[in-house]
């Protein structure tokens, strides 16, 4: 491969560009547009500059509550992104180690993720409702009479909720840890065993620390694919919405530029925690640069 | 004993994502095989043997021949958006992987490149979809252009809630499934490799027939299962940018859904699933996945 660029080079330049002012071009305009003159519409042109949607949408149109929902969806990011955090790096030490079953807990994750989400949402569903028949009808008779009294419905944002987005979260949060343990030195693990480190030594003083950068990616993955989620809560969330259901349930009744104000918000808290998460991995890796090695230092 | 330990541990430490996919994909997948089998009423289902969510949705198949009837002119409809947005997201996919893998030659570049176009991925898809309204609608940018450029007289009805606003907003939104995979095959591929092609007199062409596609092929494949599972359950993405007016396979189970026939959505949900399984086995019989990561 010769120092000048071939023609092909800049001809695919061409078409990456492209493609990314295809990805992002659509959303500046949303972006833009969201900032219209309280007289403004839907589209192009801008009718005056203001933040009149904004406070519409802060207001509240009398229809859904949208700060509700978006406390809701906060909330629910937060709580996926610590358990697929947990999960997956507990997960990912155990096929580090292998085990029974490790296959099967595999192709469980890869068929979780490839699922369709309408076939998930369906069964956890049905699961609840299920469950909640049998509370209601059954439960005299299984003793439970005491659990039962005014029962109505098991499902939840914080159970089926949680668990319709887990399916979609971890899938993601373990394979991030097969891509870092493939990458992973094991000497290393070996040469703390040698030298006296308890298992849990070794975790939290050699382990860890190298893959933080990619752990702070999980949580990445759990939090922004869940506040963003909406095939699989659809019928498994219950009587409460998220965010994005909201932004959904608005695409066919609203007609002003306020559902533009919302995706700006909505994406504002994506980027927000996008960067975070950039900057604390950026942060991660060049203390570890410093830190890591001192090899070729001489004496200290 | 020390084995017997770890491999405790182990199972300890798998235990918890075990329970999860338990809890919330294995059992609710058992569920709805079972009552795809029940009957059901107006109002609830019941739990008695019948195969009504199957003959239901298949009602007037037989009679209607040879005209397709309804469920299978959704399929039908269905695996065409499916396969439409299959060809143009692996072509796209394709090319930049190729350009982010072979010819962008800094791995600080590589890296910023790749983030630029997996930032997207993270945000909210309702608002992609949303984003093209402004751009496709009756007023938009494109009509209005092309109305002031002179080049039409009427705004074009079909850019918005139309089949190709579906595949568009398809495109934009998993041509990152295939970049993904496509690209990790590709940065496994050894320069080596090109370069003997090259200096063995390979064109550019030949090079990327004989030596590129065949290598890259498992990344291809996960892309293609990605993308294809994805589309053939959509119900959001063809409501959205249809204008809830195109059927789909994963529309009928939210109609059915939301008419509350749930052993008909089930029976619906078990035919896409087995439809689904059949694609994917098909496609993994040209690779091992667990290889590829």
């Amino acid at each position: 491969m010769g120092d000048k660029r071939p023609k092909s080079f800049y001809i695919l330049a061409a078409v990456f560009i492209v493609y990314v002012l295809f990805l992002y071009g659509p959303m500046f305009a949303i972006f833009t547009l969201s900032f219209q003159g309280p007289e403004g519409g839907l589209t192009f042109p801008m009718n005056g500059v203001s933040l009149h949607w904004f406070r519409k949408v802060f207001e509240g149109n009398g229809v859904v509550n949208i700060g509700a929902a978006f406390k809701r969806s906060l909330a629910l990011g937060s709580v996926v992104m610590i358990i697929t955090v947990v999960l997956s790096v507990a997960a990912g030490m155990a096929f580090r180690k292998g085990f029974k079953g490790a296959a099967v807990l595999f192709y469980t994750a890869i068929a979780s993720l490839i699922m369709p989400s309408i076939i998930t949402s369906l069964g956890i569903a049905l699961e609840f409702r299920l469950f909640d028949d049998v509370m209601i009808n059954h439960a005299n008779d299984l003793g439970l009479g005491w659990l039962a009294e005014g029962w109505t419905t098991a499902m939840g944002l914080f159970t089926s909720g949680l668990g319709a987005h887990l399916t979609w979260t971890l899938p993601f949060g373990l394979l991030i840890m097969f891509a870092i343990f493939n990458r992973f030195d094991g000497r290393l693990e070996e040469a703390a065993r040698d030298l006296g480190a308890t298992p849990w030594q070794t975790f939290r003083h050699v382990v860890l620390p190298i893959i933080l950068p990619s752990v702070v990616g999980i949580g990445l993955f759990g939090f922004t694919l869940s506040w963003d989620e909406l095939a699989r809560s659809s019928q498994a969330i219950g009587s409460v919405n998220t965010l994005p259901l909201e932004l959904q349930g608005l695409t066919t009744t609203v007609t002003k530029p306020d559902i533009y104000a919302l995706g700006t918000i909505t994406s504002a808290v994506s980027f927000l925690v996008i960067f975070i998460a950039l900057f604390i991995i950026q942060f991660l890796q060049a203390r570890q640069r410093r830190h890591g090695s001192d090899a070729g230092k001489g004496l200290v | 004993m020390t084995k017997d330990r770890n491999s405790f541990i182990a199972w300890l430490q798998a235990g918890p994502m075990m329970l999860v996919f338990v809890a919330f994909f294995l059992l609710p997948l058992v569920f709805v095989v079972i009552v795809s089998a029940w009957d059901y009423n107006e109002y609830e289902m019941l739990p008695a043997l019948s195969f009504r969510g199957y003959t239901d949705t298949f009602e007037g198949c037989i009679a209607q021949l040879p005209d397709l009837c309804t469920i299978l002119k959704t399929y039908a409809k269905t695996v065409k958006l499916c396969f439409l947005t299959w060809a143009i997201t692996l072509t796209i996919g394709f090319t930049i992987a190729y350009f982010l893998a072979f010819h962008v030659r800094s791995k600080t570049w590589q890296i910023v490149l790749s983030l630029l176009c997996t930032i997207p991925f993270w945000t909210s898809n309702v608002i992609r979809m949303i984003a093209w309204v402004p751009l496709l609608g009756r007023n938009g940018l494109i009509n209005q252009g092309l109305i002031d450029l002179g080049l039409i007289k009427v705004p074009m009805e079909w850019l918005l809630f139309s089949e190709f606003s579906v595949v568009l907003a398809f495109v934009h939104l998993f041509t990152f499934f295939m970049v993904v995979p496509i690209f990790n095959s590709m940065i496994r591929i050894d320069p080596k490799l090109v370069e003997a092609a090259y200096d063995a007199g390979a064109t550019g062409f030949q090079t990327l027939i004989n030596i590129i596609i065949p290598l890259a092929k498992p990344g291809i494949v996960i892309g293609s299962i990605f993308v294809i599972t994805i589309v053939m359950g959509d119900f959001v993405t063809i409501g959205v940018m249809g204008g809830q007016q195109i059927a789909s396979a994963g529309k009928i189970i939210e109609t059915r859904l939301n008419a509350l026939q749930f052993p008909a959505a089930a029976a619906n949900a078990v035919i896409l699933l087995g439809i689904t399984i059949v694609i994917i086995s098909a496609l993994t019989r040209l690779v091992d996945i667990r290889k590829e990561l």
